[in-house]
């Protein structure tokens, strides 16, 4: 069953062709990896299902129903909540403001019901608050709550920002390079933390470079390369490719 | 007078005002250009030379009463713009450059702080009164065609063309300029090429300051008055102006300051008859303020200025 | 998925520690009622100034919402406290009966807006023009933000001076006089007043007024910080684009700054008319908006106590300034060297460059360990908007 079906994507930037006829189909509770070269169109195909890019042409379902890209803010609302390749935490906000940050989507207490600090209110944030330590103790980094986001190391504040994805109760995840910068012992835990957000229920949609990760991990796998897409499948059947060894053998090395 | 006497009598009032606004623009959009600062403080330079200038005037006339009134201009300059410079250059080093690299607010609280120095020494040094501007260059009026002009104003125009013509040159064919551009581009990338970007940076402040200081003298001339608030308008509009244009942009600040001077002498000169009578030229200021809002909300990259890029 | 454990961040207050909060709020406490019959010794103008002083507390919170907790630089704040000021001269003052007939005919007895009213009405008009000033600059940031809310601030200030042609609204530069005084059932507060034994005078009584709306003002503030709303303002402040894709309606949540930003200011600027019993656009000029900036960003930018001390401080020390500073240069030099109004800007001056380049969190700043309620940490000046200034796609 289908969550999220994406038909022809296409974005041009200047001169640039950044995305071309760019397709998608992610089953429920999949792990769906999207990989391809460094300047493939991964980041552009993200921002464009988050809203953060609006795209030339592409048609897009979620969950049955139509969906419009448009708004970021109600991307979140929708059911699609991502982390971003170059970590954008709150950085003064502690680790536990941060995921409860998270929440605002979900709940609706508004600026009178808090200064008036109604019953409803109080139950709304004790709510809240205790939903995030729920989360920041799920994804591992249940003692830091009171630290501020910056000051933790670089795996928690990965770990931190996927809580705080986690925290708008999302159908999809949207994860961009969530291994990047991770030493081998922390894509492991990373990997169990993945496979735990699946057998919970939720979908994730994945940029990965690291290749041996995204096998080993993904139930399904689409390779983009200048914009387009060369292969999609699993992951077994996509690493023999030949179109796709060629994209990315045929340029720099890339490193697994 | 005719109406289209009238017409060009505000072209010309406009051309005026505007290639005073251009001269400080100009500050404004080389160092914003090069630091991503605005320099709150540069109206207050303008008026710092005009002020300086104005004692040197004084003391020049009276140690050599027969000074001809054009002699008296270039010294009052001279001194303005030593003056300028160096207090830029002081600023520059003391208030700006440790914050550098620090968030936003920080520089832009340190600049009116600056300002609101500038503003009190002054005061101390040149006391709160509006003070008499002589009347250096001869007075009598000059009819152009239908327009009615006087040489200082002519001055004005003259100059300002001249050194605007002059910067261009500097920034496009010297040295200098290229280190400029280089550093306001890239300042590591400009280092590791063998520029000083601090040395670039002072000198921009310098090249800033002096043209402020000669906007200040003639501003002073034109309208025979200098007081220790002189600066906060004139720095205003011309900010406004150097949005216009396109901050960062040279000759965005240029072509901004002149349309900036002429829609503010063509609207003060026809909103009342174009608003029936409810607003007078009372209202001029609030021009150059409409502007300022309307192009920062708008079109923020200005006439000149690139298209601010879509984020990811 | 886990079981809640006792979490290992709880509220960090323990008892002891709330039994010391409690404490050191009964001393404030006692302070703040005991300052204005103390300084009433000394002489009057010492209470005007105390209450001068929670005014500017009141206004200092109301920006900080603003500038502290959305990482909005607005410098054009004053014009709230403007609006609120004329509200209530308007309505509680001669001047339209004595300029517009008609209303002279509907209000024979005179306009005469009791403060329940006033205060009320000042407010939403005031976060009216902060939702009007705020609608078009939500796109902006850093130091467009800035440049354009000083434009506002500015323009409303020219059309208070010259709303006098054709039809007399502002009365211009003359301003608006013999407003009303506040009136609470029938004490009125321009007269002295018997309380429990003690005899208030007027400018006494109208400081406790003040102090009790700051006082209260506080408290919505903290409320605010600590809640929903005050954790959005402040995932803006840090990163708008990441707050958006958590689902945070960004505009929506900027206009309530800017909006309940501006319903302090009104307030302020209702009880400032009534205090002086006179406005005009003089008191409401680019450097109070200036004034009002620097005392949060000395005091501690979103840092509640450190924006009150601020507050307090630079309302009060040019005070302290012009009763120390001018006897003595006269007792030293035998006249006044340096006007201490020109002093005082100088100081001030110079404590703005200062503050940045040593202390740029502030005098007061929030704590470094424990929640990140201020921007700023460690040294690092606080990041209001990162931008340079520019446009939000």
């Amino acid at each position: 069953m289908s969550l999220l079906q994406v038909g022809g994507v296409s974005r041009r930037f200047g001169g640039l062709q950044a995305l071309s006829d760019v397709s998608m189909s992610i089953a429920r509770g999949q792990i769906y990896g999207l990989i391809g070269p460094n300047g493939a169109g991964k980041t552009t195909f993200f921002n464009v299902i988050t809203g953060l890019v609006r795209p030339d042409a592409g048609s897009f379902m979620l969950d049955g129903k139509a969906y419009e890209p448009t708004a970021v803010h109600r991307v979140a609302a929708a059911g699609i909540a991502r982390t971003f390749q170059n970590i954008r935490l709150f950085a003064e906000m502690t680790a536990l403001e941060n995921v409860m940050v998270g929440r605002h989507v979900r709940t609706h207490c508004g600026a009178l019901a808090a200064v008036l600090r109604t019953p409803a209110a109080r139950a709304e944030e004790a709510a809240i608050r205790a939903r995030a330590l729920e989360l920041l103790d799920y994804v591992g980094i249940g003692a830091f709550g009171h630290l501020r986001a910056r000051t933790l190391s670089y795996g928690d504040q990965r770990r931190l920002e996927i809580a705080r994805a986690l925290a708008t109760d999302p159908k999809l995840l949207a994860l961009d390079e969530p291994a990047a910068g991770m030493n081998g012992t922390e894509k492991v835990e990373l990997r169990r933390l993945l496979e735990r957000i699946r057998a919970n229920g939720v979908t994730i949609l994945l940029i990965e470079h690291d290749v041996k990760l995204v096998m080993g991990l993904c139930d399904r796998v689409t390779v983009l390369d200048e914009g387009r897409v060369i292969k999609e499948g699993e992951p077994a059947q996509v690493q023999r490719d030949p179109a796709v060894i060629e994209a990315y053998l045929g340029r720099a090395h890339e490193p697994a | 007078m005719g109406s289209f006497d009238t017409f060009l009598q505000q072209v010309f009032n406009g051309l005026v005002l505007g290639s005073l606004y251009a001269l400080i623009a100009l500050g404004y959009t080389m160092v914003y250009g090069i630091v991503n600062l605005i320099n709150f403080a540069h109206g207050d330079v303008l008026m710092v030379g005009a002020l300086t200038a104005l004692s040197a005037i004084t003391l020049a006339h009276a140690t050599a009463p027969g000074l001809p009134g054009w002699a008296l201009m270039i010294v009052g300059m001279a001194a303005a713009i030593v003056v300028c410079i160096l207090l830029s250059l002081l600023i520059e080093r003391v208030a700006y450059r440790p914050l550098r690299n620090a968030p936003r607010l920080a520089p832009l609280i340190t600049a009116i702080g600056v300002s609101i120095l500038l503003q009190t020494v002054s005061m101390l040094i040149w006391g709160r009164n509006h003070l008499t501007y002589p009347q250096l260059l001869p007075a009598d009026p000059i009819a152009i065609g239908p327009a009615t002009v006087t040489a200082t104003k002519l001055a004005v125009i003259a100059l300002s063309g001249i050194i605007m013509f002059g910067l261009l040159v500097l920034v496009q064919r010297t040295r200098l300029g290229r280190a400029m551009r280089a550093t306001a581009e890239n300042p590591r990338v400009a280092g590791l090429m063998g520029v000083n970007p601090n040395a670039v940076i002072a000198a921009t402040f310098a090249i800033g300051a002096a043209l402020a200081a000669v906007a200040g003298v003639m501003y002073a001339a034109v309208y025979s008055v200098a007081h220790f608030y002189m600066g906060f308008i004139p720095g205003l509009k011309a900010f406004t102006a150097a949005v216009l244009g396109g901050i960062g942009n040279i000759p965005g600040a240029m072509l901004g300051g002149i349309l900036l001077g002429l829609i503010e002498a063509l609207g003060a000169g026809y909103i009342d008859q174009l608003s029936g009578g409810v607003f007078g030229s009372n209202y001029q200021d609030v021009f150059a303020f409409i502007v300022l809002c309307a192009v920062l909300i708008l079109r923020p990259s200005g006439l000149l200025g690139e298209r601010v890029a879509d984020r990811a | 998925m886990t079981p809640v454990r006792a979490p290992a961040t709880a509220d960090p207050q323990s008892a002891a520690a709330r039994r010391r909060a409690l404490l050191t709020g009964l001393a404030i406490t006692a302070v703040v009622l005991v300052l204005p019959l103390a300084a009433g010794w000394l002489g009057t103008a010492w209470v005007r100034a105390l209450a001068f002083a929670a005014l500017y507390v009141m206004l200092a919170l109301g920006l900080n919402i603003v500038v502290g907790f959305a990482g909005l630089l607005d410098l054009g704040y004053i014009a709230f406290y403007a609006v609120g000021a004329y509200t209530f001269a308007l309505l509680a003052s001669p001047h339209l009966t004595d300029n517009f007939p008609a209303i002279a005919l509907a209000f024979p007895g005179g306009l005469h807006v009791p403060i329940w009213v006033a205060i009320p009405l000042g407010a939403t008009i005031a976060a009216g023009f902060g939702v009007l000033l705020g609608a078009p600059v939500l796109k902006l940031r850093g130091d467009y933000l800035a440049i354009v809310t000083l434009g506002f601030g500015e323009i409303i200030r020219i059309f208070l001076n010259n709303l006098n042609r054709p039809l007399n609204f502002t009365n211009g530069p003359q301003g608006i006089n013999l407003i009303d005084p506040v009136r609470i059932g029938i004490v009125s507060f321009d007269r002295p007043l018997d309380v429990l034994g003690v005899q208030l005078t007027s400018p006494q009584l109208y400081y406790y007024l003040f102090a009790a709306l700051a006082a209260l003002s506080a408290l919505v503030c903290a409320r605010l910080q600590d809640s929903r709303l005050g954790r959005a303002w402040m995932a803006i402040r840090e990163d708008e684009t990441a707050a958006k894709a958590m689902g945070i309606n960004v505009r929506n949540v900027k206009l309530l700054a800017f909006g309940l930003g501006a319903t302090f200011g009104g307030v302020a600027g209702a009880m400032f008319g009534a205090f002086q019993g006179f406005v005009s656009p003089e008191s409401f000029s680019l450097m109070e908006s200036v004034i009002v900036l620097s005392m949060i960003v000395l005091g501690g930018l979103g840092h509640i106590p450190g924006v009150i001390f601020g507050a307090v401080l630079l309302s009060v020390f040019p005070e302290v300034l012009r009763h120390t500073v001018g006897p003595l240069q006269e007792q030293i030099f035998g006249r006044i060297v340096i006007d201490t109004e020109v002093l005082r800007m100088l100081l001030y001056g110079i404590a703005l460059v200062v503050i940045m380049l040593y202390r740029p969190r502030g005098l007061w700043p929030a704590p470094l360990h424990g929640t990140a309620r201020a921007p700023g940490g460690g040294d690092a000046p606080p990041p209001a908007n990162r931008a340079a200034g520019g446009v939000e796609p």
